[in-house]
């Protein structure tokens, strides 16, 4: 059964609060994008996928498969696996740590469930999803693949190369998403390189475009119903996420400053404040 | 000396061709990708008679890789073909993330490597890719040296699990090797039995070598040819016992020293077992256009400089 709006958001302030916490204890990490993903990643996870954690395999068969492009978004990645029951939420106290499953940045050496491909050098994860969706059609499997990329990702050319892929190979069962903040690590895109409109350039790529609120689970539901409804359109959907990154805390919200950095103590602390406690629970 | 009959001249990459096709007879899970070079790739027999498991992906290499890779996990055995500089080189990082980090069971058909590509020039004449694909952890290094061999490297590298990359060739070279001789990974083959030098060659060298090895024959010189079709993981055995027994060693391939071959054998003599080793290789330099023949004369890769660099070796005894 699917979750309302109010069980969503529950759960995606308990997600803001994990990944704050992983990262404050790792000393490192990169919370800025993974809460401007987290309310699109907690809905893909909890109510749109069709996927089951107990019978995961690598290939994905019969099941819907998730590529986090923009690797560096772990802790949201984690977070939601974790909470949706693909490994014990305790070990999200791991992340970064020597030995861990929960590598700075996906990898599939680790055994880690939920995980089908590593990724971090930028731009590559959409020619893998690319190749997952392609192969679904060859086995006449129904499945449908998600893939979540950065939108400064998106300077990256092999992003335009899958793009055309996409098209030419007729990969309607692709499910693209951009997370479109509007920054990156050195500044906002349009600073850094102009990115400019994704939405007319994924148009003329030939792609179905859906451009949505990313921190509305009315919007996020729609969005989602929509771009399913592309399979058997021979296209591939493309949703561009409009986002905030640092979304939910005040003090990081809306700025690229924390793309890769990590609260102080009494920054965590506010920060937590904000949010707000959930019945879910922190890590332990 | 043992005699090799030439059966005719063929170019290993038709060798990969016809491997392609057999593998893909064999098992339905084997597909082939190409960035716009199918025929160059002489990919034309598999696409045609298994039109969906060909995946034209057009001038797009980096997406070629990842693509493959993601096929890859869904089960397929994905051959990616292009021109050699083109697979490493150009893709290096996503062959590293995607293919041996990652873990998928992708196969780098590397065509038109090394300096034998001729004509096009340096801009195309990878003498590089072995050290590439050579550092990179897991990968499975291959280098056919004639058509036969690249025939059955094809069909070892689609039953192995794991990342290959194969390399060959474009110019038409003696086919000498028997046709149904099975390929093992990582097994040396010793094509002459010498006491006074060992020749180790890889590719379109081991021709050379034993040309090389016949010339030497005449001066009394007697050489052990050990035709290493896979560079890594290197067959040490083989390699220390002949060295062993010769005391004198060159190493001649179609590529520069840095990370070829060459100090692949060096690393391992000197961990295991010192001797004199003299190089035949394309050095620290860029090629040029030209013919096959005159490019490996010219850069010193063919039968009379290692004949040489033998005399050299056996000298410093």
């Amino acid at each position: 059964m699917k979750k309302s709006n109010e069980e969503l958001k529950t759960i995606a302030t308990q997600i803001r609060r994990d990944i704050l916490n992983m990262v404050c204890t790792a000393k490192s990490g990169h919370p800025g994008g993974s809460m401007s993903s987290t309310d699109i990643l907690t809905a893909l996870y909890f109510n749109e996928m069709n996927h089951n954690p107990a019978t995961w395999t690598r290939d994905g068969k019969g099941q819907d498969m998730f590529i986090l492009s923009a690797g560096h978004m772990t802790p949201v990645y984690y977070s939601v696996l974790a909470r949706s029951g693909y490994f014990p939420v305790s070990e999200l106290a791991s992340f970064r740590q020597m030995g861990s499953r929960l590598q700075g940045h996906p990898s599939v050496r680790k055994n880690l469930p939920g995980v089908f491909q590593a990724s971090g050098s930028l731009g590559q994860g959409l020619s893998a999803a690319c190749g997952l969706a392609l192969g679904k059609k060859m086995d006449k499997d129904p499945g449908l693949v998600f893939c979540l990329c950065g939108d400064g990702e998106s300077e990256e050319g092999q992003i335009w190369e899958a793009g055309m892929f996409a098209v030419f190979h007729k990969l309607d069962n692709l499910i693209a998403m951009t997370d479109w903040n509007g920054k990156q690590i050195d500044g906002p895109t349009e600073e850094v390189s102009g990115i400019g409109d994704l939405s007319a350039k994924w148009e003329a790529w030939g792609w179905r475009v859906i451009v949505a609120d990313a921190h509305d689970f009315d919007s996020i539901g729609k969005a989602y119903e929509l771009a399913k409804a592309g399979k058997g359109s021979g296209l591939p959907t493309m949703i561009l996420w409009k986002s905030e990154m640092g979304h939910g805390v005040d003090f990081m919200a809306g700025t690229h400053k924390w793309h890769g950095s990590v609260p102080k103590p009494e920054q965590l602390e506010e920060a937590l404040r904000q949010l707000g406690e959930t019945p879910l629970g922190d890590i332990q | 000396m043992k005699k090799y009959i030439d059966t005719g001249k063929k170019d290993t990459r038709s060798g990969f061709g016809e491997g392609l096709l057999k593998a893909g007879e064999a098992n339905p899970n084997v597909v082939a990708l190409t960035a716009d070079l199918k025929g160059s790739l002489k990919m034309d027999a598999f696409a045609a008679k298994f039109p969906e498991r060909f995946v034209q992906c057009g001038i797009a290499e980096s997406n070629m890789v990842g693509a493959a890779a993601g096929l890859a996990i869904t089960g397929k055995i994905p051959f990616i073909g292009s021109f050699a500089e083109f697979v490493t080189g150009r893709v290096y990082d996503q062959i590293r993330q995607e293919v041996a980090y990652g873990q998928t069971n992708v196969k780098i058909a590397s065509s038109h490597a090394g300096i034998t590509l001729g004509e096009d020039g340096a801009t195309h004449q990878t003498m590089e890719d072995l050290a590439l694909m050579r550092a990179l952890p897991g990968m499975v290094v291959l280098n056919p040296c004639d058509y036969n061999q690249t025939v059955q490297a094809t069909l070892a590298a689609a039953a192995y699990n794991g990342p290959v990359y194969l390399r060959f060739g474009r110019p038409s070279v003696p086919n000498f090797t028997p046709a149904d001789q099975p390929f093992v990974i990582g097994k040396a083959i010793v094509l002459n039995e010498g006491k006074h030098v060992t020749l180790i060659a890889t590719g379109h060298t081991v021709w050379e070598s034993l040309l090389a090895a016949e010339a030497l024959e005449a001066e009394g010189i007697e050489a052990d040819v050990l035709d290493i079709a896979t560079i890594k993981p290197l067959d040490e055995e083989t390699i220390l016992a002949s060295v062993k027994k010769t005391g004198a060693v060159v190493v001649a391939e179609e590529h520069n020293m840095a990370g070829g071959l060459g100090e692949a054998v060096a690393g391992l003599l000197a961990r295991e077992f010192p001797a004199p080793v003299v190089f035949v290789n394309g050095q620290d330099k860029f090629g040029q256009s030209g013919t096959p023949s005159a490019l490996m004369a010219a850069y010193g890769l063919d039968a009379q400089h290692i004949a040489e660099a033998a005399r050299k070796a056996v000298a410093r005894k």
